[in-house]
């Protein structure tokens, strides 16, 4: 997890495009910059960011099920329940579920789990559309690499390079 | 059995939480509504579940963008629910 680089999730564990659902963790870093205002002396992983590292879990599923065709943007964040401090060096397990996928736009359900207890959940919700470029979908398709997205839930071009 | 026009009036009062008794055939949803683009995901999310189908939206926000179509041919209500009932009878024909 690289908090400065909006980078929240260390790993793809698993996708299941026929369950259509995906697994991730990332471990909260012992130090970062954001702690020393969130909060002084107090660090906990602000709850924005907890979300946010949902929205990535379940857009790397929305990418996936998209077959990297499609880019989610994020829309709506609904339910979000914060249900216990995070703190530095915590281990994070995530999911997503995609709930329904509409034309043009997709629902999710969200959580992360540390040590097998729920700390936090959201319904989120994505505006699909084309790539803006094809640069951004190369650097995207690179990113997922980097996370060990799934060979199979790889565009049949980029099989190849995995 | 409600008509398509009442699920669909039940399904905007309920998300966008406008008073029932406003929401007529002849109701611009934009327009009249004021319904955004956001809002109404969620209504498209709540039609979908409804009546088992997936509303053609992109294809829709194209032909309106490209001149094709104008809102009124799919944000009016009584013709939302024209279109409904299309996609829905579509689906029993290939489902037959």
């Amino acid at each position: 997890m690289q908090l400065e680089y909006f980078q929240l999730i260390d790993r793809i564990v698993a996708i299941d495009l026929a369950g259509r659902t995906i697994r991730t963790e990332a471990r909260v870093p012992l130090e970062s910059t954001i702690f020393q205002g969130h909060f002084p002396g107090h660090p906990l992983m602000p709850g924005v960011l907890l979300i946010e590292a949902m929205a990535q879990t379940a857009g790397w599923l929305v990418i996936a099920a998209a077959r990297f065709e499609r880019m989610p943007f994020l829309a709506a964040v609904k339910e979000a329940k914060l249900r216990t401090f995070v703190t530095p060096g915590q281990l994070l397990s995530l999911a997503a579920e995609l709930v329904h996928e509409g034309s043009g736009y997709a629902i999710t359900a969200a959580s992360i789990a540390v040590d097998g207890k729920t700390v936090c959940n959201a319904e989120i919700t994505f505006k699909v559309m084309e790539f803006p470029s094809p640069e951004f979908r190369a650097t995207m398709e690179a990113w997922g690499e980097r996370l060990k997205f799934p060979l199979e839930a790889r565009p049949a071009g980029a099989q190849q390079h995995g | 059995m409600p008509s398509t026009f009442d699920t669909v009036a039940s399904i905007i009062a309920e998300t966008c939480d406008i008073e029932r008794d406003t929401i007529k055939p002849e109701s611009h949803a934009i327009d009249d509504l004021g319904i955004d683009s956001l809002d109404f995901l969620d209504i498209a999310f709540a039609i979908d579940k409804a009546f088992a189908i997936k509303l053609p939206l992109e294809r829709w926000t194209q032909e309106v963008n490209d001149g094709k179509a104008t809102t009124e041919q799919y944000f009016v209500l009584k013709n939302l629910c024209a279109r409904i009932d299309d996609l829905v009878a579509a689906k029993g024909a290939v489902g037959s």
